[in-house]
């Protein structure tokens, strides 16, 4: 743990309960991440797949009621939303929200200055960001046009998502949370996704990706998968934990008691 | 474990510009009859011509009521306890900037105005109205090389007054209305500008106004002529100090475009909004009218609304001439307990008249916000053309936005356009920029920036970014 703060743990949750509202959905998750690793989180509607999700992003009405959040050694959810994401988290959100009047390329770019600002890092230069923002659009077939437009507006349900991984792709985040990303998308838009998404794995960024499907898991394979049940962590495996769970379903998990008890 | 950012809760804004500066004024006692009319044109060594009209405008107005149909509360004003003519001492009339009072700069300094020749660069001329008189005006020589006349309105009576008795009232007449009547009556000062036949003048004037005494309302009046194939863009600033009680502004603004003309008309009115409470601020009621009396001529106006407890105005265009061109481009903000009544009028009269108005509304706190607009299309009109497009953005849900066109149409040839619509921040798209590394204020800067976009892009560049610093200021703790 002392050694490996940097190279090791990025993400370390322990004994996680929060509540949306009175509703209590996470009871107790427990999960390590670390560098270079990418996580599936898979578990039927109503898991709280999703809220966890939303929770280390610090999304305002979801309360954390007990458990610590690790990041990088940092205590994760002392930070503001805003600080955890210039810190390197960063959520691709299942349905993002449309910005009108704010094109994606200046929203992209405050993000950017954001961080390097966070960082002590000098603004970018806006040619020099053109330049990165083009290459990056490469990954996810994404054109000019979208790039200029306002953040989202009037974008089809694929494109939302390619423009979620594009962001991903210029923000270079060290954990990357990947929400439902392929719910939506048709069968080649997955592949555009998913090969974007698996361009941008690396020895020093860790990957969860949320899904409620085996689907997604065929193109960004993941190194363990976790299976959420009521708001518990009742099943980690390797990938073939996935497979077993597109051919047996949910049901069976929910019936039996969750794997670890929690104090 | 955060905190909720709080985008009902609204507008802690901190108003920048109110100060007071320490002045001794020459102000004539509270109160309004016929002798202080008589007072104020002696002061002010008036020809007949003006006393006269100063004096049918104040029995019409004796005649004349309130209005009460803008969309806005305020208890009624006492118009015997305000004071028609303040002006700061020794002031007799626009000196060179040396012979001012260098308190009187410095105030302006503060409100980072170019008034001093220094500022040269920045190619603003800038006449600074301090509560009732014309303190100084710039680049005068340069302008009258060109054969551009702009300086106070009093200075114009004393040197110009055979254009001043021509096309004051020509545009919003002595009888107009009852704010309109109370200007005529009781103006001490304001602005003038003449640009002759064929000249495009070479800067953009400015006129900064500002009210510094207590209890004193500001009625200036600007008065602008462009002749024939004339261009003039001009600026409006305005600020106020921060006081309890509310304080009167009811200013006229003439434009006269000649056969193609164009005027250009950018205001930034931010005067003292009241406080977090709805305590005090200006009641900005406001005449402002422009007559596109020749072919092809063309008025423009660009405002930007921060300030004021009350604003209640509608800048208009009398599109006589045929194929004469009328624009309106609004931004107007109210936060905390502001009330805002504004929007314009579209006169067709001339054939081929077109006239486009883009306003766009915010609401924040607990912030009224209503676009009043008529267009009407006369007999004559042929082949006129309007475009109107309303847009609201509400932050929090205690505010309001209403929207009442009117349109009157009398000639079949014409065309209209309408287009409105109603958006809210939404706290997941303040979630949405965070994710992102962007702080909430921030975030709701870049949507309000991006709401109001083509509108800024109508303002002239210094304006423009001036505009957005005063609506990210307006919006501060707009967000917890």
């Amino acid at each position: 743990m002392q050694k490996g703060k940097q190279a090791a743990d990025m993400l370390e949750i322990k004994n996680l309960h929060a509540q949306v509202g009175d509703n209590e959905i996470l009871k107790g998750v427990d999960l390590t991440v670390r560098a270079g690793e990418v996580h599936a989180i898979m578990g039927p509607n109503g898991s709280g797949k999703s809220t966890l999700a939303h929770v280390l992003a610090g999304r305002p009405g979801y309360n954390v009621t007990a458990g610590t959040v690790l990041y990088q050694g940092q205590d994760l959810l002392a930070m503001a939303p805003e600080v955890r994401a210039r810190e390197g988290v960063f959520l691709a959100f299942q349905y993002p929200v449309e910005i009108p009047g704010v094109s994606n390329l200046y929203f992209l770019r405050a993000a950017v200055n954001a961080i390097h600002k966070h960082r002590n890092e000098p603004e970018v230069d806006a040619f020099d960001f053109l330049a990165l923002a083009k290459e990056r659009a490469k990954l996810v077939e994404l054109d000019d046009e979208l790039m200029r437009r306002p953040v989202n507006e009037g974008f089809s349900g694929g494109e939302k998502k390619r423009n979620e991984i594009f962001q991903m792709a210029v923000l270079a985040p060290r954990l990357a949370i990947l929400d439902e990303t392929d719910s939506g998308l048709d069968i080649d838009a997955l592949r555009i996704v998913a090969s974007g998404v698996n361009r941008l794995r690396s020895p020093e960024r860790a990957i969860v990706v949320v899904t409620h499907y085996q689907r997604l898991l065929d193109y960004i394979v993941p190194d363990f998968v976790h299976v959420l049940v009521d708001g518990q962590v009742a099943l980690s495996g390797s990938k073939e934990l996935a497979l077993e769970l597109e051919s047996r379903g949910y049901t069976w998990l929910e019936r039996e008691p969750a794997r670890q008890a929690v104090s | 474990m955060n905190q909720m950012p709080d985008v009902e809760q609204l507008a802690n804004q901190e108003y920048k510009a109110g100060f007071v500066t320490d002045i001794e004024a020459d102000d004539v006692p509270a109160g309004l009859d016929e002798s202080t009319i008589r007072l104020i044109s002696a002061k002010k060594n008036e020809p007949a011509f003006l006393l006269q009209w100063r004096l049918k405008a104040f029995r019409q107005w004796l005649t004349m009521k309130e209005p009460h149909w803008p969309n806005v509360k305020y208890p009624p004003i006492d118009y015997q306890d305000i004071i028609y003519y303040s002006a700061p001492k020794a002031q007799t009339g626009p000196k060179s900037l040396a012979d001012v009072d260098p308190r009187l700069l410095e105030t302006y300094e503060r409100l980072g105005i170019p008034l001093r020749e220094r500022e040269l660069l920045a190619g603003v001329a800038v006449d600074a109205v301090f509560d009732s008189v014309s303190v100084a005006t710039t680049f005068k020589e340069q302008l009258e090389k060109v054969g551009v006349i702009f300086c106070s309105f009093s200075e114009a009576v004393q040197q110009h007054p055979a254009l001043v008795e021509q096309y004051l009232g020509s545009v919003v007449p002595y009888s107009d209305n009852f704010f309109a009547s109370l200007n005529s009556a009781v103006f001490t000062d304001g602005s003038f500008c003449y640009v002759p036949k064929g000249v495009r003048c070479p800067m953009e004037l400015s006129t900064y106004f500002r009210i510094n005494a207590a209890k004193t309302g500001q009625f200036e009046r600007t008065l602008i002529i462009a002749d024939e194939g004339a261009y003039v863009s001009y600026l409006e600033g305005c600020t106020a100090p921060i006081r309890d009680e509310n304080q009167l502004h009811a200013a006229v603004v003439e434009l006269v475009a000649l056969e193609g003309a164009q005027i250009k008309y950018s205001t930034v009115q931010n005067w003292y909004p009241g406080d977090k409470e709805g305590r005090g601020g200006i009641y900005n009621f406001v005449t402002k009218r422009g007559k596109c009396a020749g072919r092809r001529s063309k008025i423009s106006w660009t405002q930007v609304e921060t300030g004021s407890a009350i604003t209640w105005k509608y800048p208009s265009c009398i599109l006589m001439g045929d194929d004469s061109v009328g624009e309106f481009h609004s931004v107007a903000l109210t936060a905390n307990y502001q009330q805002a009544d504004t929007g314009t009028k579209m006169i067709h009269i001339g054939k081929n008249t077109k006239s486009t108005i883009v306003s766009k509304g915010i609401s924040a706190g607990h912030g009224q916000n209503t676009y009043r607009g008529l267009v009407k299309i006369g007999k004559a009109a042929a082949g006129a053309r309007n475009y109107s497009q309303c847009d609201s953005l509400l932050l929090g849900d205690k505010c309001g936005a209403h929207t009442f066109p009117y349109i009157e149409v009398a000639n079949s040839t014409a065309q209209m356009e309408h287009e409105a619509s109603t958006s809210k921040i939404g706290e997941d798209q303040v979630f949405y920029f965070q994710q992102r590394g962007i702080s909430a204020e921030d975030a709701v800067s870049m949507i309000v920036n991006g709401f109001c976009k083509e509108v800024f892009n109508e303002l002239p560049m210094e304006f423009a970014v001036e505009a957005q610093k005063l609506l990210s200021i307006s919006l501060e703790g707009s967000v917890g």
